[in-house]
């Protein structure tokens, strides 16, 4: 029996800093500093929301997946669980979580992988590495790092569902979210947050229906 | 593999690391010497050092945690590095990571080399770290890796169990290269390793010419046919693509 963690959060939107939405397919760049609260809405259910955290300063520190699942020895992320950096620091500790369960295996979809996973002609479908690469483009935060395809490493996906059996078969399957559910997290540094609001059409982490997602940051209450 | 056949043979002590180009067309058997040792491993594109060894494309690609033969290790431009082509331990983890520096010394203390010599304790990540250097790659170009040789499962809330013995003495795995390709590689322990003492495993490297029709395999995959017929198109005579 799968076992998920539920806990609210007490905080309220109306006083949040940053209140923004993000669109469908869209990426989004924001920064979250030490001690402010982060919360990643999904609006309308079932959307996957691939997630990196940059060390704000100082970007060869980074969200590393093996590092977060070594520290924690378990493969899915909840409440308590610290997203570490590959040098080894909580870089954000997710304090709320409505959802109960996200992954850190899947990664990002992507152009090339698009053509192994389903067919060739899906070459030029749009894809969470196409946002990323976007988002490295444009983005001043990330031109100021000197940030490009050697930063991205594996990423979280907040809402997506990969469950793992223990005889090692691993599969997408539809999402354990729903309208509404969010995830909260307290930044343990000042943290660089660059997100790709899944674009997926070809597998259920979006439901074969990607939609907005809010983006909201409190200060130290 | 006949004796014979052998182009090359390297030992590889407990903690040691390497790096090398493996030739598309050519096969690199690990063994574990002693049993239970680690291959923490990386694969990038010789030509193009950007192009890397993909943990989740490999996973979800093939719809697998574990990694054993009949599977492929893909990179992130939708390429096959290499088939797992034979593995005798049957079980490989590429999820766990490279332990460090302060890992090492949390579980074991520490072992200079001035006092220790060549019997000093390693991590992981520095043997990486040190090899990588030598291509012009550092920390930027560290991703999920693979550990061969280790098993770690996980439970239904994705408890992670490590599991001690998965490798023999004399088990080895080989990998079919279908890229050429850097390779990486770190015998220090395995993140999770039980043993309370640091006592890595040797590993013995041997390349040899990929008999013919090995990689099929790892064709019974549908994806690992389209991942190899992008990264043939790579290799044509008349120039690549993609």
């Amino acid at each position: 029996m799968n076992t998920h963690s539920f806990a609210a959060s007490k905080l309220n939107p109306d006083h949040a800093v940053i209140d923004e939405i993000c669109a469908a397919g869209e990426p989004w760049v924001g920064v979250v500093k030490q001690g402010q609260t982060f919360r990643i809405v999904d609006l309308e259910g079932n959307q996957a929301v691939d997630t990196l955290f940059f060390n704000a300063g100082h970007a060869l520190e980074r969200y590393s997946a093996t590092d977060t699942i070594r520290a924690q020895n378990k493969l899915y992320l909840t409440t308590g669980s610290k997203l570490c950096s590959n040098f080894g620091n909580t870089m954000l500790s997710i304090v709320a979580d409505t959802c109960g369960r996200h992954d850190t295996l899947g990664g990002a979809c992507a152009a090339e992988s698009n053509t192994v996973r389903y067919a060739l002609e899906k070459y030029p479908m749009h894809s969470c590495r196409d946002n990323f690469l976007h988002a490295l483009a444009h983005e001043k935060a990330c031109e100021q790092l000197g940030m490009s395809k050697r930063d991205i490493p594996s990423n979280i996906n907040f809402f997506m569902n990969v469950p793992v059996t223990e005889e090692g078969n691993l599969e997408f399957v539809d999402g354990v979210s729903a309208p509404g559910k969010y995830v909260e997290m307290q930044a343990e540094m000042d943290v660089l947050v660059l997100i790709s609001n899944c674009p997926q059409l070809n597998n259920p982490c979006n439901a074969y229906n990607p939609t907005p997602i809010r983006l909201l940051i409190w200060n130290p209450q | 593999m006949n004796q014979q056949d052998i182009i090359w043979k390297q030992s590889i002590p407990g903690g040691c690391h390497w790096s090398g180009i493996m030739r598309r067309g050519t096969t690199l058997r690990l063994i574990d010497v002693q049993g239970g040792a680690n291959a923490a491993m990386l694969f990038f594109n010789q030509e193009e050092k950007l192009e890397r060894y993909n943990m989740a494309d490999t996973l979800k690609s093939q719809h697998t945690f574990r990694l054993t033969q009949g599977h492929a290790c893909h990179s992130d431009m939708g390429r096959i590095f290499c088939c797992i082509t034979a593995d005798t331990a049957g079980w490989n983890d590429t999820v766990c990571g490279l332990s460090d520096a302060k890992l090492i010394q949390q579980k074991y203390g520490i072992a200079r080399y001035q006092e220790h010599r060549n019997q000093m304790f390693r991590s992981g990540l520095d043997g990486m770290l040190i090899e990588l250097g030598k291509w012009g790659l550092g920390m930027r170009d560290i991703v999920s890796n693979i550990n061969f040789f280790s098993k770690v499962t996980a439970d239904a809330d994705g408890e992670l169990t490590f599991h001690a013995g998965n490798s023999k003495a004399g088990d080895h795995v080989d990998l079919s290269f279908e890229m050429d390709t850097l390779v990486i590689l770190s015998a220090a322990p395995h993140p999770l390793d039980t043993k309370p003492a640091y006592q890595p495993g040797a590993v013995d490297l041997a390349a040899f010419v990929t008999p013919a029709a090995a990689i099929s395999v790892c064709q019974q995959i549908a994806e690992n046919v389209r991942g190899l017929h992008n990264t043939h198109q790579l290799y044509h005579p008349c120039g690549g693509a993609l």
